[in-house]
């Protein structure tokens, strides 16, 4: 065992040091090992009194070393002391600098010096200042001069930029089971909710869609741009239309007045005559080119009356409007929609009231639906889908058939009475009755029959009795139809000389009806007796007649001349009561007129595209005892 | 007996039903939050037993896709107060009984 060799290796390394320093890193926010570990160990130090011979306190404490070593030689011999000093200066400055590594040497030399001084300090008082040209620095190798230069350098400036923080919030919440629970619950409701409504609405927006893209660009345009705009006014939209009618009954105040007050009460002194009295004239810019062709007021809200606009030249076919009023604001309509063919008549359904049924001059019926914000008509008939191929003079809506479809009728000169029906998206035609003019048939070639067609150009159904309709023709005939019977007619009239322009049955009494037509008079029916009751010639074309709603005696007829004329069959049966001019302008025709079903209100148009508003006078409002 | 039983169906019905990811609150752009919603549900369905796995992922694929710092809390009842950057908070529902709330703030 003693033979073992141990070797021992001898390294510079540093037993005590550390050979796994770890430091810890912000950048990669873990802790490091250190690669390299100092092995210095320090064994002994001390601080010691050395100076260097050329640094300022050397330099001083070698003056006062020179000096007083000079004067302690003076005392003895001037000269000899000057030089033996400056050779004791130089050999104790040899011996210094030789002896700059010994500290032994240093350390005396430092007595001594210090000695001296003293001894220097004391004989100083006494002598005179030594000389001062001991300072001889002799170079020798150990005689370093040290010269340095430095650029300039630019003086540092601190800069410190902070960017903004980035904004934050605070927010809170508990969570608890429940909390989540009623969300849920929440939201399936509103799911089903939705679901409910996507079903119509998935309909109706893919019959939009089919019907947009049939339209023009342009339309499409249009109804866009509606919307944004309304999604903005909507707003306002409501305190705006009030203030807008608070400004119109501030300005027509007297007519407005007129209106619910006004009972002329010289009707006593007029000997059972009596008076319209102007009111409101409803005018709306765009339609100044347009005739008025049909007006109608709306069964459920009592001022408001819509205007159909077109043109009855034949020549001077261009648009149409469908225009809006209320009574309540006269200035400015309420809906407007535009189309591209004059329109000829129009109806409000009685049940719906924001249906609207309308005819065209090119042969096309349409449906409006006034809920709706876009300007273009819910259901509108085509080439391919059945329209008329001649204007449509009159619509009318009937009862909801047998699978509560809505529908309505349409007579037009084509000599076709079609029935249209609202089914789901689409407008459904059914022929009802082809008007055949009779002992006109003709022979065509090769032995055919050929049919000629009567046109149709008004028609009206019988308040009671669903089936039983009249129609009034161009050739001056009505016919008496019913819509079981599709080809044969069940009574005729030669009611006219030319186009019959109306036709219309009483509201109380049910056999009488009455029509006009442009051979200047107005006739008075029983259904069942072919020659007319009652026959009143107005010396000028009539371009409608109208019963009025509050008494069966009385109706309204209205002549080319802008005439208005009121008859009341109870107090005058041969003569009207009023025979007034309603619109004055020049080279204007009065082409409609409409008994308000509540108000003592009659509204005319006229070719100019106005709207006149008139208040029948007490002896004109007479009811029946 | 019959009635726990029943219970118990229906609790399972109720969540499986309500599965879908309700959103509860969040400020986030439209892409993000719908990047966001499917990856708390991806995660969630991952790891259905684990929350803080799914918590996890989730921070992780956010801090990579959206920036660092994102923090994620999963649970079924907790309550919080927390400093966000705005824009940058998706709070949200999941799977009946899960409510995982997601915000970024360095």
């Amino acid at each position: 065992e003693l033979k073992e060799e141990f070797t021992r290796i001898l390294t510079a390394n540093n037993p005590h040091a550390p050979q796994n320093i770890v430091r810890y890193s912000f950048k990669k926010g873990a802790y490091k090992p250190v690669g390299y570990v100092d092995q210095m160990a320090v064994h002994f130090s001390m601080n010691g009194n050395m100076i260097p011979k050329d640094s300022d306190e050397g330099r001083r404490q070698s003056i006062r070393s020179g000096s007083s070593a000079g004067r302690h030689n003076d005392f003895q011999i001037e000269k000899a002391s000057v030089e033996s000093s400056a050779v004791t200066s130089e050999e104790a400055e040899i011996k210094d600098e030789e002896s700059t590594g010994d500290t032994k040497a240093a350390e005396e030399k430092e007595t001594e010096e210090p000695g001296t001084t003293e001894a220097a300090e004391t004989a100083e008082v006494e002598e005179p200042p030594p000389p001062k040209v001991k300072e001889q620095k002799l170079a020798n190798q150990f005689n370093f001069i040290e010269r340095a230069s430095r650029t300039l350098n630019n003086p540092m400036r601190e800069r410190a930029c902070q960017s903004e923080p980035t904004p934050c919030k605070d927010f809170s919440d508990t969570v608890y089971q429940w909390k989540i629970y009623d969300a849920y619950m929440e939201e399936l409701k509103e799911m089903e909710k939705s679901k409910e409504k996507e079903k119509p609405k998935a309909q109706v927006s893919k019959r939009q869609e089919e019907k947009k893209e049939k339209k023009k660009k342009k339309g499409r345009k249009l109804t866009s741009l509606e919307i944004q705009v309304s999604d903005d006014m909507n707003k306002i939209s409501r305190a705006a239309k009030l203030m807008e009618r608070m400004v119109n009954q501030n300005t027509f105040d007297d007519i407005a007045q007129d209106f619910k007050y006004f009972e002329d009460v010289s009707d006593e002194y007029r000997n059972q005559q009596g008076t319209l009295l102007p009111l409101w004239k409803f005018k709306y810019g765009k339609t100044k080119r347009l005739a008025v062709t049909a007006i109608s007021w709306n069964p459920k809200y009592k001022d408001l009356f819509a205007a159909g606009y077109g043109s009855y030249d034949f020549m001077k076919q261009g648009e149409g409007m469908l225009v809006l009023y209320t009574m309540k604001n006269p200035s400015f309509p309420e809906y407007v929609f535009s189309s591209e063919s004059g329109v000829m008549c129009l109806d409000f359904h009685n049940d719906h009231p924001n249906l609207m049924a309308v005819g065209f001059y090119d042969g096309t019926v349409a449906v409006y639906n006034l809920k709706k914000a876009t300007s273009q008509p819910s259901y509108k008939s085509g080439a391919k889908t059945g329209k008329h191929t001649e204007p449509v003079w009159q619509v009318k809506w009937q009862k909801d058939d047998m699978d509560n479809n809505l529908n309505f009728f349409s007579v037009s000169s084509d000599g076709r009475i079609v029935s249209w029906t609202l089914v789901k998206n689409e407008l459904v035609h059914t022929d009802v009755i082809k008007l055949s003019a009779k002992g006109t048939t003709m022979q065509g070639p090769e032995g055919l029959q050929l049919q000629t067609f009567g046109c149709g150009t008004s028609f009206d159904f019988h308040k009671k009795i669903d089936w039983l309709f009249l129609v009034g023709t161009e050739e001056g005939k009505i016919y008496k139809c019913s819509k079981c019977y599709s080809s044969q007619f069940l009574d005729v009239f030669e009611a006219h000389q030319m186009a019959v322009d109306s036709v219309s049955w009483n509201p109380y009494h049910l056999k009488v009806f009455i029509s006009c037509s442009s051979d200047w008079t107005v006739k008075i029916w029983d259904h069942t007796i072919k020659t007319p009751m009652f026959v009143y010639d107005l010396k000028c074309a009539v371009g409608d007649v109208a019963w009025s709603p509050y008494s069966s005696t009385v109706f309204a007829a209205v002549t080319i001349d802008c005439k208005a004329h009121v008859f009341d069959l109870n107090i005058n049966k041969y003569e009207s009561l009023c025979n007034q001019l309603v619109v004055v302008r020049k080279k204007n025709k009065a082409t409609h007129i409409q008994f308000n079903p509540v108000y003592p209100v009659v509204i005319v148009g006229d070719e100019h595209g106005h709207v006149t508003s008139l208040k029948l006078s007490p002896n004109l409002r007479k009811m029946p005892k | 007996m019959a009635d726990t039983g029943e219970g118990k169906k229906e609790e399972t019905d109720y969540k499986r039903l309500h599965s879908f990811p309700l959103i509860r609150h969040t400020d986030m752009p439209e892409e993000m939050r719908v990047e966001a919603m499917e990856l708390c549900v991806t995660a969630c369905e991952k790891y259905a037993t684990n929350n803080e796995s799914a918590a996890k992922m989730i921070k992780e694929m956010m801090d990579k896709k959206f920036g660092s710092s994102w923090h994620v809390v999963i649970g079924e009842g907790f309550g919080f107060e927390i400093t966000h950057e705005v824009k940058n908070l998706l709070y949200m529902f999941f799977g009946g009984s899960l409510a995982v709330c997601v915000w970024k703030c360095s």
